[in-house]
């Protein structure tokens, strides 16, 4: 199946769904997420893992997939910003980002909204000192961050404690 | 009907396509049998190109490479002038210099030949200061390395020496600071002669990039289209410079008959393309013992860098912001945008104004110390009203209250009390705190008669299926351009805003509206869309087809019948200076701009005097910006602007070696994240203004301006000393605090 020279099998689930890929081993997870199974809603801001707008989640952790080779997600689950919502009905997160102007320029919004999803999920009720530590990974050059922080906050009021990530 | 849409908070246009990842970037585009370009770059600052050299081990025959040769019409990224090379040819001017062009369908593979092309080129005497500019120590551009000066004078700044009890000089530096929007610069081009050019891209201003590519190929205007995709963040970085980046994958599509995609990556957009002028400025300022400003003389220096780019237009706006919101009899400004070995500066939010205003609020705090006044009575005692006239002789007409914006602001902020207390309890602690302000305007629109050249045209077309269709080439860059025009839209036409839609920027669709910049959308283009609207809704009921008062329904029904009847309907709107506005670019007399925005920020800071570190702990922004079309957008663009300030006051450090940026990356270029920005407290004073659309005037830049003085100035009060330069790095706080101790 996998006769390139130098290249392997990967064997990953993307948002619920499994695939084999026929991959360099040190393929940027970012490059196969957006080449090869033409999820463009991961970003490259840096390439250097400074900037979080590539930032997905495997198996539940939130990481820059510009800084994760292929090889290393063999048999992982990972969850890009197109698995968020369950189907036309919008997560949470992602309807209090619209609500509340946490995207603008929308180029940082989709690992934005990763990390905010990975936020609440450990900390179902973030303290603004807790959503500055937890969101410091992910850079937004627009917004100033205060309506990201008014974002989640409001996700809490929303959902009480429970927040489903 | 006043007022149902604008100052509503409705939710952004694109905004579910932006929060699901379904929004297209240039990047997240691809076209069948697509090749992907790179840019070689020149390796140093000035010097003669003698050679360039395909190295081996590359199959160079798959390869489809461009030089300066290959450029079918003028080799030059027309603007103000003509000076700015597509591709160097035989002489660069600055490192990073574009030069040779390459495609190829693997871009790994790709990436390997533009490191194995040799330059080979003789270095020649460069120069990297404005110090070394001004001193002509090498002529390189020009016959005085000068790309424009600058002279305003108002009443006699010779004879009010004379009369001062106090004579108050200092001199004040801002470095160069990278725009840094999250998406890097890109663009896909297809071009072949039969064809001509069409380019998609992230960019501000397609009519620009139209102009540069009609003039780098030759072409008649309708064989070039230009087309804005979604685009991620701009501030100014998108300006100019995606006119060279759309005309080099245009070149290497032209050549290659085969479309082409040239994404730039963090490090090559960082060094290569514009970032904000550094400048120095120098204050002489006259003032009577009762603490008013007798005389004002400044000189403004900017760094263009090696082409003239945008230098002439952000000096002037510089220029003219440089005595700021205040009232003085004689002022002289001199300024000058001078040359150096270095990538052009550019456009960036504040365009000129947060460099001399940085300046103006430091000196100020100097002069009410000479004086023996606390910085906000001297500043009381000086601001401008109305009646009374700027540095240019613009007489201000609108309802100005500075001080009143200065006590709002100081009761937010609490900052009597905190001015008191923070003076009581810095002694004998290590964390030292401070609190400090910055007053400020900001003009918006073009400078001068640059809105009466540019002439800009907005259509609206009424849409067979009963919908009303903005043409404007304003783009959407995250500011919420689209939301806000459709906003205004809807309350002209009596419609829903979902009603309202956005054509594409597509210079093939839209008319020239002019460049999104200068904080000039909502104001100007707004102003355009609100007469377009009025236009289409007088067709509609001359033609019988509508009555006055009608309901949305009964509109789609006179649209449906009309089209049906007449053929598209669509309105333009041409823009016409209000009649009083006037300019005299000769003598740099008159109406500087058609309104102002005002506004006073107050800045809180920790220094730790261990380390030198200094954090933002507290910011009030209150500004008076006419009406606020959607309260939530316009608080995120101050919220993001003064963000993006507190960058350029405390960490943002261009690192120079010989006119290379060598800090290109995020690792060392350090912007602010969430955990360094303090809650960005925001307050609108509106004041309708009777020109602009719904009374709303600009916004965009003016957090640029304020945000750095006024957290300088917290230092100054956290630490009880002056400092006159920014970045305000520890280093530098190190150097000045213990290193001159010794």
């Amino acid at each position: 199946m996998c006769d390139e020279r130098h290249k392997v099998n990967v064997t990953c689930r993307v948002n619920g769904r499994e695939y084999t890929l026929c991959v360099f081993p040190l393929m940027r997870l970012l490059d196969v997420l957006r080449e090869e199974l033409r999820l463009t809603g991961t970003k490259e801001g840096c390439g250097e893992g400074e900037c979080g707008a590539c930032s997905v989640l495997i198996d539940g952790e939130l990481v820059n997939s510009c800084l994760v080779p292929a090889l290393q997600v063999n048999g992982a689950e990972i969850t890009t910003i197109e698995g968020i919502a369950d189907g036309d009905r919008l997560h949470t997160v992602q309807e209090a980002f619209i609500e509340a102007g946490g995207a603008q320029c929308g180029i940082c919004t989709p690992g934005m909204i990763l990390a905010a999803v990975s936020l609440l999920g450990r900390m179902p009720e973030p303290s603004e000192e807790d959503m500055r530590a937890g969101l410091a990974g992910n850079l937004c050059r627009c917004t100033g961050y205060m309506k990201i922080f008014e974002a989640v906050a409001r996700v809490c009021q929303k959902t009480g404690t429970k927040v489903n990530a | 009907m006043a007022n149902r849409l604008v100052g509503r908070a409705v939710p952004r246009k694109e905004g579910g396509d932006k929060v699901t990842g379904k929004a297209r970037y240039i990047d997240d585009l691809t076209f069948p049998g697509m090749l992907y370009g790179a840019t070689v770059r020149s390796p140093c600052a000035r010097g003669r190109i003698k050679g360039i050299h395909f190295e081996g081990g590359i199959p160079w025959d798959g390869f489809t490479i461009v030089t300066a040769t290959d450029i079918p019409g003028k080799n030059c990224i027309v603007l103000l002038s003509d000076d700015h090379p597509g591709l160097a040819q035989r002489v660069v001017n600055h490192p990073e210099e574009p030069i040779v062009l390459l495609a190829h369908p693997d871009k790994y593979l790709l990436e390997e030949a533009r490191r194995s092309v040799r330059l080979e080129i003789e270095s020649l005497p460069a120069v990297f200061t404005i110090e070394e500019s001004l001193a002509r120590k090498e002529i390189i551009w020009g016959r005085d390395n000068i790309f424009k000066s600058i002279r305003v004078e108002k009443g006699n700044v010779d004879e009010a020496w004379a009369q001062a009890d106090f004579i108050v000089e200092g001199e004040y530096r801002t470095g160069a600071q990278e725009q840094l929007y999250i998406e890097p610069n890109g663009m896909i081009a297809v071009a072949n002669p039969q064809e001509g050019v069409t380019v998609w891209g992230s960019m501000q201003c397609p009519y620009y990039v139209h102009k540069a590519l009609v003039c780098l190929f030759g072409l008649p205007e309708s064989k070039v289209r230009v087309i804005q995709v979604e685009t991620g963040g701009g501030f100014g970085g998108k300006e100019e410079y995606p006119s060279m980046i759309a005309g080099h994958a245009a070149l290497l599509a032209w050549k290659s008959g085969k479309p082409v995609k040239l994404i730039y990556d963090r490090a090559e957009d960082m060094a290569a393309t514009t970032k904000r002028h550094p400048s120095r400025t120098r204050h002489r300022t006259a003032v009577s013992k009762e603490g008013k400003l007798l005389a004002m003389e400044i000189e403004f220096v900017i760094d263009g860098g090696a082409y003239m780019t945008l230098s002439p237009v952000v000096l002037s706006r510089g220029t003219i912001h440089a005595a700021g919101p205040y009232h003085c009899p004689n002022i002289r400004i001199q300024s000058r945008a001078v040359a150096t070995n270095a990538p052009p500066h550019g456009a960036f939010r504040g365009f000129g104004a947060p460099q001399s205003t940085f300046a103006l609020e430091r000196h100020l705090n100097k002069v009410a110390r000479v004086v023996g006044l606390s910085p906000e009575e001297l500043r009381r005692r000086n601001f401008i009203r109305e009646g009374q006239s700027t540095a240019t002789g613009q007489v201000i007409r609108e309802k100005v209250d500075m001080a009143g914006l200065m006590e709002r602001a100081f009761e937010l902020s609490r900052y009597y009390a905190k001015t008191q207390r923070f003076a009581e309890e810095n002694r004998g602690r290590r964390d030292k705190k401070g609190i400090g302000f910055a007053c400020f305007l900001h003009g918006a629109g073009f400078t001068g008669s640059g809105e009466k050249y540019l002439a800009s045209v907005v259509g609206v077309e009424a849409t067979p299926a009963g919908r009303a269709r903005i043409l404007a080439a304003s783009t959407e860059i995250g500011q919420g351009a689209n939301t806000i025009l459709c906003q205004i839209a809807a309350e002209a036409l009596g419609l829903e805003y979902d009603q309202i839609e956005m054509a594409s920027p597509d210079t093939g669709v839209v008319p020239n509206s002019g460049p999104t910049v200068a904080s000039r959308t909502c104001m100007i283009i707004g102003k355009l869309v609100e007469s377009a609207c009025l236009a289409v809704k007088q067709t509609l009921v001359g033609s019988g087809l509508l009555k006055p008062d009608y309901s949305p329904e009964e509109f789609f029904r006179a649209c449906a019948a009309y089209t049906q009847k007449c053929g598209p309907l669509k309105a333009f709107s041409q823009y016409q200076p209000p009649p009083e506005i006037h300019w005299d670019e000769e003598k740099y007399r008159g109406d500087a701009y058609s309104a102002y925005a005002w506004a006073v920020y107050v800045a809180e800071v920790t220094v730790d005097s261990l380390t030198y570190e200094v954090h933002v702990d507290d910011f009030v922004a209150v500004q008076e910006v006419g009406k606020v079309i959607n309260p939530v957008l316009g608080g995120g663009q101050i919220e993001g602007g003064v963000a993006q300030a507190i960058g350029y006051a405390l960490f943002e450090n261009v690192v120079w070696q010989e006119g290379r940026m060598v800090n290109s990356q995020m690792t060392n270029y350090i912007i602010p994240t969430a955990a360094d920005v303090p809650r960005i407290r925001t307050y609108f004073d509106e004041v309708p203004y009777a020109h602009g659309p719904a009374g709303a005037k600009g916004l965009g830049e003016l957090p640029m301006d304020g945000t750095a003085p006024a957290i300088v100035n917290a230092i100054e009060d956290a630490l009880g000393i002056g400092l006159d330069q920014i970045p305000v790095l520890p280093e530098h706080l190190v150097e000045l605090l213990e290193v001159s101790r010794v």
